[in-house]
């Protein structure tokens, strides 16, 4: 390839008054920049949710523990799952994407730069937002502080007569600005998709992590919108004397609660979509073979966001809807399980017959495979209406939705920080702290996570301050405290390593990996504009390719 | 150094997943194991009742079908990572290319398909059978209506209003007396969940739900608010006091009767009615009408206080009047600010109301 057509700033420049250097990261409109930024803002957010975590969990290390108040507790556990959802795993993966598309698509950045920017500040926005609720949450009235609505924000808990004061505005208008700043991500991974692929890569050829980026884009602009109109109308009932769910003046309860998953259930996917295709790529390099069944793997994605844009009713199975509704929204869950399934088997279709390497990016996926398999089988168990009546609104559900988002997204996102953290800094992270990483964590989510599920069962709802003295809960909620610190300390080692690797990490080169996609064929990090001269590709795998020119894979496609 | 370091991972991999199964078993048999006694445990697989023992039996058909899903992918998923690692040999060399199969496909997407179609006839069965349900002459009415942070009960073929401690009657195979709830909101959404009597339904304001139970053992069951209703939400508790036929009727009989007027307590009675007490609190026979709190016209037929946040004894009361933030911090319960001897006057005449 030749190297004329742009002048390759050198990887190293230097040192430079820090001014310059905030300056420049400030009114920066560069994807990698943007998609670094995304990725801190929700590192740091992910270790605020944390110590949220953490105090939940020392309040109910026993029973009637007074460590926090009711108020405080509420609040916790309302910004904790409002955090964690909207300002750690949604940025983190809209930074992974931003970063990652346009060097796998041979695109030397976004279609629309300076939308790109707009997006990650209004994101930042919504967070710093949220979290000034601390201190602005008092306002006129004396009544508030943090939102303590839960991250739902049911109505009528958000109506002016039970959440006086502007607490629960935060809340709304938090998520109202960030999801702007979502919808407009999402349009910009759309049209760089479609439009800005290198010569030869058809749509058939795409990576399959630049193809469900491309359908949760799709998610994203179809589920924040009904959330932000159901915003606008929680706005204008509370200040316009709206009577959408005010259910005073005879507004409806259930139309939120409708409102709300309609957004809330595609949400998930949006969140775990960029999640498999983090798998579909660390899984075939680790066992050195190509992706199983990839058109089918696109297809299962395809059908998953439809599907899944039918099944928003399985989170309320309790509110009395009538036994056709009950039994639609059954079926239509439990058929997501079947593209899933498909996914799973085609991952472990990929490992069949592989020679697979346990790096610890290819553990934390092997990690994600088990647990995303129990999240998913007891997914099903809930999509069972009258099980469901039992196992909603309990730590069941705790359980298992934490399965799916630290056991399955948390999992697979630390397999992508493992992969992708040399091509992003140019150091490799420690494999040995990695490993360490991976085996505390492992322990820490187990022995919290897996015994969520008994407590939900024995009767222990959710969203509970304190509980009363009964046998089983007691010994159940202490194991659960004692695994969410072990977690706590993975944690400590995972940013230990980042700030330590970042300065002392053996060089990673251009191909650390042996990997086949083509962010591996530009310099770690990546020059400005990525590619001298625009690659043109042949296949899935380009890299394969220029490797085994013998056996190049586009005589196979 | 990598091979047998990687098995010892994996050894030790295997070891944990055992430790876990173990604790699991251990968990499980707490469930199932009930202890025979009031404070038993509200287990999901401990029914008393027809729909939350239909519930049951549908739950151990699925856990038993995705028991069987998860032994066969998890023992594909080990094999293939114990079997397909790599190996010293293997440096330099990349294994087969191999791209799909599409009879291995179609094979892992219908078998789930047809999967899917059992679990939801079973399903669709059990919903059908608990939601549609005929509701059967001499059952008994309530509705049962949610506050921040308490329960009222109205019994509309029998007169009683209550709080907070459902009664209800035993259904005997021969002559079924079930209880159909119909459920209400005052304020924001409860929900209503007694495990071992039936699923949860929620309480929602301007909606009108309904569920019903049939226990067919007496006993108290316990269970609380499922659905976030505010600061106090996690000391919203509920029981179920399921009687025999004789001990329900000898209930109403008692709580059909007018409140006791007994001439030693005048000076706590007359503190009630000139308090504002009679604003949130109803006592029949007197001037306090309030519907915001509970009825307290039979209080002392009733085991705890404050929603089941405590027992009903006089240094309880006491203390709740007194001072309600010291055992439900945040209730909408205000602090009397009652001179002692007031107070006193007061417990006293509270504790006549049998």
């Amino acid at each position: 390839m030749s190297s004329d057509a742009i002048a390759i700033p050198s990887a190293r420049t230097e040192a430079r008054p820090w001014v310059e250097v905030v300056h420049e990261w400030v009114t920066t409109v560069d994807h990698k920049r943007l998609g670094i930024l995304y990725i801190v803002y929700a590192l740091a957010f992910l270790v605020v949710g944390g110590i949220e975590a953490t105090i939940i969990r020392i309040q109910l290390i026993r029973p009637h523990n007074d460590f926090v108040s009711p108020q405080v507790f509420n609040r916790m556990f309302t910004m904790h799952g409002t955090t964690m959802i909207f300002f750690v795993a949604m940025p983190v993966l809209f930074g992974f994407a931003n970063y990652l598309v346009p060097l796998m698509i041979g695109a030397r950045d976004m279609a629309f730069p300076r939308l790109n920017a707009f997006s990650f500040w209004l994101t930042a926005l919504g967070g710093l937002l949220l979290y000034f609720s601390f201190l602005g949450g008092n306002g006129l009235y004396g009544a508030g502080n943090a939102p303590d609505v839960g991250w739902w924000a049911y109505a009528p808990l958000t109506a002016k007569t039970f959440s006086p004061g502007p607490s629960s505005d935060y809340w709304t208008i938090a998520l109202l600005v960030s999801g702007f700043g979502s919808i407009g991500t999402a349009i910009n991974l759309v049209a760089t998709i479609l439009c800005l692929r290198c010569p030869g890569m058809t749509l058939n050829r795409m990576p399959l992590l630049a193809w469900l980026n491309l359908v949760m884009s799709g998610m994203v602009l179809i589920a924040i919108t009904p959330l932000s109109a159901a915003q606008i109308m929680l706005l204008i009932d509370r200040y316009l004397g709206g009577h959408f769910f005010d259910t005073q003046a005879g507004g409806s309860a259930t139309i939120w609660m409708h409102f709300f998953w309609i957004f809330g259930h595609p949400e998930v996917y949006i969140l775990i979509i960029p999640c498999f295709a983090f798998m579909s790529e660390i899984i075939p390099v680790f066992s050195r073979k190509p992706i199983f069944g990839y058109p089918v793997m696109v297809g299962a994605t395809v059908c998953i966001a439809f599907v899944s844009l039918s099944v928003w009713a399985h989170h309320i199975f309790t509110i009395g809807m009538n036994s056709y509704a009950n039994s639609f929204f059954a079926i239509t869950t439990m058929a997501v399980g079947v593209p899933t399934g498909i996914k799973i088997f085609n991952w472990i279709g990929t490992m069949w017959g592989g020679s697979i390497q346990f790096k610890t990016a290819m553990l934390f996926s092997v990690g994600f495979l088990f647990q995303f398999l129990i999240a998913g089988l007891t997914g099903i168990m809930m999509a069972s209406a009258p099980f469901d009546w039992q196992l909603s609104l309990s730590y069941f559900v705790v359980a298992h939705f934490h399965y799916v988002i630290v056991g399955g997204i948390l999992f697979a996102l630390f397999g992508a920080f493992y992969y992708w953290y040399p091509k992003m800094t140019g150091r490799m992270l420690s494999e040995r702290l990695g490993k360490l990483h991976f085996w505390l964590f492992f322990l820490g989510f187990h022995a919290t996570f897996d015994v969520m599920h008994f407590a939900g069962i024995l009767g222990m709802p959710r969203r509970i301050y304190t509980y009363e003295p009964r046998p089983g809960w007691e010994t159940l909620n202490l194991i659960v405290t004692i695994g969410a610190f072990i977690q706590g300390v993975a944690i400590l080692v995972f940013v230990t390593n980042l700030v330590y690797s970042y300065f002392k990490g053996p060089k990673a080169g251009n191909d650390p990996w042996d990997a086949w996609t083509l962010e591996w064929s530009v310099s770690s990090p990546p020059p400005a504009y990525n590619f001298a001269s625009i690659p043109v590709v042949a296949s899935r795998r380009p890299l394969w390719d220029l490797k085994h020119p013998e056996d190049p894979d586009s005589r196979y496609e | 150094m990598g091979r047998s370091d990687q098995i010892r991972k994996l050894v030790s991999k295997a070891a944990g997943i055992v430790v876990l199964l173990a604790g699991g078993l251990l968990a499980a048999s707490l469930c199932f194991g009930a202890p025979d006694n009031p404070s038993r445990l509200p287990s999901i697989f401990d029914p008393r009742s027809t729909p939350s023992k239909s519930i049951d039996h549908l739950s151990y058909f699925v856990l038993s079908i995705t028991g069987l899903i998860f032994v066969v992918v998890f023992a594909l998923l080990i094999y293939v990572v114990m079997k397909y690692r790599k190996r010293p040999g293997d440096e330099g060399r990349e294994p087969a290319q191999v791209y799909g199969s599409t009879q291995i496909e179609l094979a892992w997407t219908v078998i789930p398909i047809l999967i899917v179609l059992v679990l939801f006839l079973a399903t669709a069965r059990v919903i059908h059978s608990i939601q549609d349900a005929p509701k059967p002459e001499g059952a008994l009415e309530v509705v049962a209506i949610g506050h921040q942070f308490w329960w009222e009960f109205r019994y509309p073929q029998l007169g009683v209003v209550t709080a907070n401690e459902l009664h209800i009657p035993v259904s005997e195979a021969a002559h079924a007396t079930p209880t159909f709830l119909t459920l209400l909101s005052a304020d924001t959404d409860h929900s209503f969940w007694v495990p071992q009597l039936a699923g949860k339904t929620d309480l929602i304001p301007n909606r009108v739900n309904h569920m019903w139970m049939d226990p067919y053992e007496t006993g108290i069951f316990l269970g609380q608010c499922a659905q976030y209703c505010g600061t106090q939400h996690a000391k919203m508790l509920l029981r179920v006091y399921v009687d025999s036929p004789e001990e329900f009727a000898t209930w109403v009989r008692r709580q059909n009767q007018p409140a006791v007027l007994d001439a030693n307590v005048t000076a706590g009675r007359r503190v009630f009615e000139t308090t504002a007490c009679i604003n949130c609190h109803a006592i029949e026979g007197t001037v306090a009408d309030g519907r915001f709190g509970p009825d307290l016209t039979h209080l002392m037929s009733r085991q705890t206080i404050a929603s089941g946040a405590a027992e009903n004894t006089k240094a309880n009361l006491r203390l709740w009047i007194q001072k309600p933030d010291a055992i439900k911090p945040g209730s909408l319960m205000p602090a009397m600010q009652l001179k002692n001897a007031d107070l006193d006057a007061l417990v006293d005449y509270l504790q006549t109301l049998r």
